[in-house]
């Protein structure tokens, strides 16, 4: 069953203005429940007006988007409650931080949605859980923690309303790579547990093919591919055109497969493509002995 | 939303109004403004509104713009004008309780009136013909004798310029952490008064912390590049007076000339 569906949804800024930008155009998808959806695009392709519609934070001007089969704006007056129910995470979270406490800004959320203490206290603990900050932590000031805590703590923030959906706009930009690992495998743990639909917008081919089930391609403000990961990633050509690339294990694997290798030029991920190439190789060798 | 504000008012054109120095147009204003209110009688006002007109229309910018700068203070234009039309001396023409209007009362109501007007529209002129950095820097320059006496002159002027130049940074910011905050639910658009300045907190505390962040960012990167305060310091732009600046000088002080000749020819009004 489809949890989002958007009909021909198109977004001007500025509109009537000398400065109008056309920033979405006549885009339709559906998104199944419990998928993990990667969103790429070059920048300015329209990636984060979309996810801002998606939750209700701007406004269609043409089409109409619908959350588990209602029209989000048939109410306008109701739309934070579409808020709480498609969690948002914005690029750069850590700025969103204000509370004295730690586990007081994560239950900014569920104090909005109006639960009960209990409630709030174990939706506090388990979204600190799942972002993996430490109990001891959550008395802390959020200005005390460092950068990549703070990233985690402004996520549990909105895991903690406990979305149907959640979209993440480049939760991985700026992070070490450690950090950018960590997040990605909880933010991947979570999926699997709660078995959410989880939106990831990103830049990093990479993180996209690690853990994305099908991929939504955005170029120019319009959908230039919806489909599931392997398919977008060999169509490398048609990527490039739009100021994106495939990732860098594919990219060798598609050289290897032209060179007359016999290796599988669709693998997303390092450690598939040592294997394919490990297996390769003992052929080959086979062959000459 | 936010970043819907138009900030500055600088409107770029090409005319000689717009490349007369900063200096020269700002204590013509200052000038200008005072002769406004040094008119005594409606031809030298007449005169001297003429005059600002004339300039008005010389920057190519449209006349609606200037006239649109007057919403800002209509309630006070209307305000004034009323005061003045019953508060006249002489025949009463219209009485009703202590409230009269007379000949002098109309007289002073349309004097006002006509004054406030012009004197906002041509403050405008300054503004929209002159860009947020030339300004700063035109103040910085008619300030600097006050160096004598300590006023830290181009400090004063360098945080006129950093405030001007961060304004935009800051809206777009505040934008970014008010759909944050909406996206967990705060509502800042429902409620009284109360609830909705409560529901800036979320918005105010990271705002507040980024700034600093931000100043500090700023003064280190100042630093790398040896700024050391005004001393020494030359500019890329040097201002120069040309030849349109001794014109607009000459012509405006024929003006002044002229409205202190006509106030002392024709009898005061007011």
């Amino acid at each position: 069953m489809s949890v989002i569906r958007a009909e021909n949804i198109g977004f001007t800024y500025g509109n009537g203005t000398s400065l109008e930008k056309t920033a979405l155009d006549d885009v339709s998808f559906e998104i199944n429940e419990g998928e993990l959806v990667g969103i790429i695009g070059h920048t300015g392709s329209g990636k984060s007006t979309l996810v801002q519609l998606l939750n209700g934070l701007l406004r269609p001007m043409v089409g109409k988007i619908y959350l588990n089969g209602r029209n989000i704006w048939e109410k306008p007056k109701k739309i934070r409650e579409i808020r709480f129910k498609v969690g948002m995470v914005f690029q750069y979270p850590e700025y969103q931080l204000f509370e004295e406490t730690v586990y007081k800004d994560i239950a900014f959320g569920p104090n909005n949605m109006g639960l009960d203490k209990e409630e709030i206290d174990r939706r506090v603990h388990s979204a600190a859980e799942f972002t993996g900050i430490a109990e001891n932590l959550l008395e802390c000031s959020p200005f005390e923690l460092s950068g990549g805590e703070k990233r985690r703590a402004a996520i549990a923030g909105v895991i903690a309303m406990d979305p149907d959906v959640l979209i993440l706009d480049e939760p991985t930009a700026g992070l070490d790579p450690l950090g950018r690992d960590t997040l990605l495998c909880r933010i991947e743990n979570y999926h699997k547990i709660r078995n959410n639909t989880v939106l990831l917008v990103s830049h990093s081919m990479e993180d996209i093919a690690r853990i994305a089930d099908r991929i939504l391609v955005m170029s120019h403000g319009k959908k230039l591919m919806f489909d599931t990961t392997k398919n977008v990633f060999s169509k490398g050509r048609e990527l490039e055109k739009s100021g994106l690339r495939v990732p860098q294990i594919t990219k060798i694997m598609q050289i290897l497969k032209n060179e007359g290798f016999d290796v599988d030029p669709t693998v997303l991920t390092v450690d598939q493509g040592l294997n394919e190439i490990l297996s390769a190789l003992r052929h080959t060798s086979e062959k000459i002995l | 939303m936010v970043r819907d504000i138009t900030l500055g008012q600088y409107v770029p054109e090409k005319s000689l109004i717009h490349r007369m120095d900063a200096r020269v147009k700002i204590l013509l204003l200052l000038m200008v403004l005072v002769f406004i209110f040094a008119c005594r009688n409606f031809v030298s006002l007449t005169a001297i509104s003429l005059f600002s007109i004339i300039i008005i229309l010389m920057t190519k910018i449209s006349f609606i713009k200037y006239l649109k700068s007057l919403k800002a203070i209509f309630v006070i234009i209307i305000f004034t004008g009323i005061i003045n039309l019953f508060s006249g001396s002489g025949d009463s023409l219209w009485q009703w309780q202590f409230l009269k209007i007379t000949w002098g009362g109309i007289n002073n109501a349309i004097f006002i009136t006509v004054r406030i007007s012009v004197m906002m529209m041509v403050s405008s002129v300054l503004t929209y013909t002159t860009s947020p950095t030339d300004l700063t820097d035109g103040l910085e320059r008619i300030m600097s004798p006050l160096k004598l006496i300590h006023v830290k002159v181009h400090e004063i002027a360098m945080i006129m310029t950093i405030a001007l130049r961060f304004i935009p940074v800051l809206l777009e910011e505040t934008d970014k952490v008010m759909n944050a905050q909406k996206a967990r639910g705060s509502d800042m658009e429902n409620g009284n008064v109360f609830r909705r300045v409560r529901a800036l907190v979320p918005v105010l505390i990271p705002m507040l912390v980024s700034s600093f962040r931000r100043a500090g960012d700023l003064a280190m990167a100042m630093e790398c590049r040896c700024y050391n305060g005004g001393k020494g310091r030359t500019r890329m732009k040097v201002m120069h007076l040309s030849l349109t600046d001794l014109i607009a000088v000459i012509v405006s002080f024929l003006i002044f000339g002229a409205v202190i000749y006509l106030n002392a020819v024709y009898p005061a009004v007011i």
